[in-house]
C-alpha cells in the first residue's frame, strides 16, 4: 500500500470510481442492524434489571469458589466409587435413551418423509407432532416421567427417549427425503411393491447416515443426561446438584472432571465408530 | 441399444442370450462361493454387532434400574397426567373457560419476554466471545501450537459443562435472578459457537490470508480482511441456530432460580396446579416453534445469499 505514490492512487480512484465510492445503503444497513442489536441488549439490561454492582461482587465470590475447588477431591474412596456408579448410570441413561428414541423414531420418520408416504395429511400431522415433542425441553420431560415412574435413572431414560424421539424423527425424515430415488424406482420397475422399494431401495442408502446421527447424539445425550439429575432423574447430575447446594467445592470439581473425561471418551469412541461406518464424510 | 429395440421378440431373446457371457461351470462355482462368502461375512458382522448392542443394552438396563414391571404398572399415569393438565372446556362457556385457563397471561407473557431476552443477551455475549476466541483456535491462522491447544481445551470445557450447571453455581455467586442465567448461557454459547466458528475458519480459502500477509498486514489485519469476509454469513447462521437452542435452554433456567418462565413452570408442576402447567407449556412450545420458524427463514436467506456469491 505504501509504495503507491499519491497521484498514482488518485489515478486508480479516477479509473474505478465505483469501487471507491462509499456504498451508503449497505453501510446504513449494517449500522442499523448493529444499532438494533446493541439497543436490544441495553433494553435487556434495563428490563431484566441487571445489577452491575452484583457483577463485581459475584466475580469475587466466584473466584473464591474456584480457589476452593482446587484440587479436585472426592473426599474418600467410598465417595469416589459412589460417583463412578452415578457416572455409569448417566452413561446408561444416555445409551438406552438414544437407542430407544432412535428405534421409536424410525417408523414415525418414515411416515413423515414425503417420498415414503405421499399423503399430505399424514405428513403434516406427523411433522407437527414431532415439532411439539421437540419444543419441550428434556428437563420438563424428566419432571413428567419422575411423576410417573418415580425418582431414579429409569425416569431419566424415558425422558431422553421422549426428547430424542422428536429430534431423531425430524433428522431421520430429512435424511430419508434427501435420499436418491433411483434405487427405489429400480426395485419397483423390477416388480417390487412400494414396501419393497422402501426396504431394498431406500433403507440401505439412508441406514449409515441414520446410524452416524445416532452415534453423534449419543455423545450429546451424555451431556444432557448429566443435567436431568437436577430434577431427580438419576445419574451424576443428582450428585452434582447436591454437592453444589452444600458447597462442597472440591467434590463439585471432581464431579465436573469426571463428566469432562466421560464425555470426551464417548466423543472419541463414537467418532471412531462413525468413521468406520460412513468414512470421512461430513455428517449433516 | 437402439437397434435391439427394433428387433422382433424371438430375435431379441436370442441376441440377449449371446450377449450374456456364459462361464464354464468351475469358474461359475468359484464366483458363487465367493459371493456366498461375502454375504456370510457381512451377515456375521451384523450378528456380532447386534450381539454387542444387545449386551450393552442389557448392561445399561441393569445399571439404569430399568424395570418393565414398574413401567407397565405405572404407565397409565403418563396419559393420565396429560389428561389432568388438559384444561376443561365446555361448549356453553368456552370463552370463560379460556380466560380462566389463561388467567396469568399478562404475567406469563412478561416472563416469556424475559426468557427471550435472557436467551438473546446470552447468545450475543457468547457469540462475541466465541468470535474472538475462534481465530485463536484455528491452526491455519495461529502459528503457535500451544495457543491453539489451550484455546481449544478452554472452549471444550465451556461446551461440555451444561449451561444449567453453570447456572447452579452462578446463582450462588450472583444471587437469584436473570443475571446468572445470562452468564451461564453466555459461557456455554462461547464454547459451542467457538468450536463451530473455528471449524468454519479452518475450512476457508487460504489465498486471501496469504495475500494480506504478503502485502505486510499485521495479524489483526489478516483476520479482519482475509478471514472475516469469508466466514461472516456462516457465523451469523450458526449464531441464529444457537439462539434457537438457547431459547429452549432459557425456558428451563428458572428451574434453578436463574430467571425467566421456568420458575413459574416448576412451581406449577411441584404444587400440582394442573391447568397452569398446560398453559405455560403451551406458551413455551408456541414461542419455541415461532422462533424456530423465524430463525430458519433468516438462515435460509443468509445461506442462499452466500450461495449466489454475494
Amino acid at each position: 500500500m505504501k509504495s503507491f505514490s499519491s497521484d498514482a492512487q488518485a489515478a486508480i480512484v479516477e479509473r474505478y470510481p465505483s469501487h471507491f465510492r462509499p456504498d451508503w445503503w449497505s453501510r446504513a444497513k449494517i449500522t442499523i442492524g448493529l444499532g438494533t442489536a446493541v439497543a436490544l441488549f441495553l433494553f435487556g439490561i434495563a428490563q431484566l434489571d441487571i445489577p452491575f454492582h452484583r457483577l463485581s461482587d459475584g466475580m469475587a465470590r466466584l473466584g473464591g469458589f474456584l480457589r476452593l475447588m482446587l484440587p479436585p477431591d472426592p473426599g474418600s474412596w467410598a465417595e469416589a466409587l459412589k460417583y463412578l456408579n452415578a457416572l455409569g448410570e448417566t452413561v446408561s441413561i444416555a445409551f438406552l435413551g438414544t437407542l430407544g428414541g432412535a428405534l421409536l423414531a424410525l417408523p414415525v420418520a418414515l411416515l413423515a418423509a414425503r417420498n415414503v408416504v405421499a399423503n399430505r395429511i399424514v405428513h403434516f400431522f406427523s411433522r407437527r407432532s414431532l415439532d411439539t415433542i421437540r419444543g419441550v425441553d428434556i428437563l420438563i420431560w424428566a419432571l413428567i416421567w419422575v411423576g410417573v415412574v418415580g425418582l431414579g435413572p429409569f425416569a431419566g431414560i424415558l425422558a431422553v427417549i421422549c426428547s430424542d424421539f422428536g429430534t431423531f424423527g425430524k433428522l431421520f425424515s430429512e435424511a430419508i427425503e434427501a435420499a436418491d430415488k433411483n434405487p427405489a424406482e429400480g426395485v419397483r420397475s423390477a416388480g417390487g411393491n412400494h414396501l419393497h422399494g422402501v426396504r431394498f431401495g431406500l433403507l440401505p442408502q439412508v441406514f449409515p447416515i441414520l446410524l452416524s446421527q445416532v452415534l453423534y447424539y449419543f455423545e450429546s445425550n451424555t451431556r444432557s443426561a448429566t443435567i436431568i439429575g437436577i430434577v431427580g432423574a438419576g445419574g451424576i447430575g443428582l450428585q452434582l446438584a447436591e454437592q453444589i447446594r452444600v458447597l462442597e467445592w472440591q467434590k463439585v470439581s471432581f464431579l465436573i472432571l469426571l463428566i469432562l473425561i466421560a464425555v470426551s471418551a464417548i466423543d472419541w469412541i463414537s467418532g471412531k465408530l462413525r468413521f468406520a461406518i460412513i468414512g470421512r464424510r461430513a455428517v449433516a | 441399444m437402439g437397434r435391439s429395440r427394433d428387433l422382433p421378440i424371438p430375435a431379441l431373446e436370442k441376441s440377449m442370450r449371446t450377449a450374456v457371457p456364459e462361464f464354464p461351470e468351475a469358474r461359475l462355482q468359484e464366483l458363487a462361493d465367493r459371493y456366498a462368502d461375502a454375504v456370510a461375512a457381512k451377515r456375521r458382522r451384523v450378528w456380532l454387532g447386534s450381539a454387542v448392542l444387545i449386551a450393552a443394552a442389557l448392561a445399561a438396563g441393569w445399571m439404569g434400574d430399568v424395570d418393565f414391571r414398574k413401567f407397565a404398572e405405572n404407565f397409565w399415569r403418563f396419559p393420565a397426567y396429560f389428561a389432568s393438565i388438559a384444561p376443561t372446556f365446555s361448549f356453553s362457556s368456552a370463552w370463560n373457560d379460556l380466560s380462566e385457563w389463561l388467567w396469568g397471561l399478562p404475567r406469563w407473557t412478561l416472563l416469556l419476554g424475559d426468557t427471550l431476552l435472557i436467551a438473546y443477551m446470552g447468545t450475543l455475549s457468547g457469540a462475541i466471545c466465541g468470535f474472538v476466541l475462534c481465530f485463536l483456535a484455528s491452526a491455519n491462522l495461529v502459528r503457535s501450537r500451544t495457543i491453539v491447544f489451550v484455546t481449544r481445551r478452554l472452549l471444550e470445557f465451556c461446551r461440555t459443562v451444561p449451561d444449567i450447571v453453570f447456572a447452579l453455581i452462578f446463582v450462588l455467586a450472583f444471587g437469584l435472578g436473570p443475571l446468572p442465567g445470562v452468564l451461564a448461557i453466555a459461557i456455554h454459547t462461547t464454547g459451542a459457537l467457538g468450536k463451530q466458528f473455528a471449524e468454519v475458519v479452518e475450512n476457508i480459502d487460504n489465498k486471501p490470508i496469504e495475500g494480506v500477509a504478503a502485502s505486510g498486514g499485521s495479524w489483526i489485519q489478516i483476520v479482519r480482511f482475509g478471514a472475516v469476509p469469508q466466514v461472516l454469513s456462516n457465523f451469523v447462521s450458526y449464531a441464529l441456530l444457537r439462539f434457537e437452542i438457547n431459547v429452549r435452554g432459557a425456558a428451563v433456567m428458572g428451574f434453578v432460580g436463574a430467571g425467566g418462565i421456568g420458575q413459574d413452570l416448576i412451581e406449577a408442576v411441584r404444587k400440582f396446579y394442573y391447568s397452569d402447567v398446560s398453559a405455560i407449556l403451551l406458551l413455551i412450545i408456541v414461542t419455541v416453534m415461532l422462533f424456530d420458524f423465524i430463525t430458519e427463514r433468516v438462515r435460509h436467506r443468509l445461506l442462499g445469499l452466500e450461495g449466489t456469491g454475494a
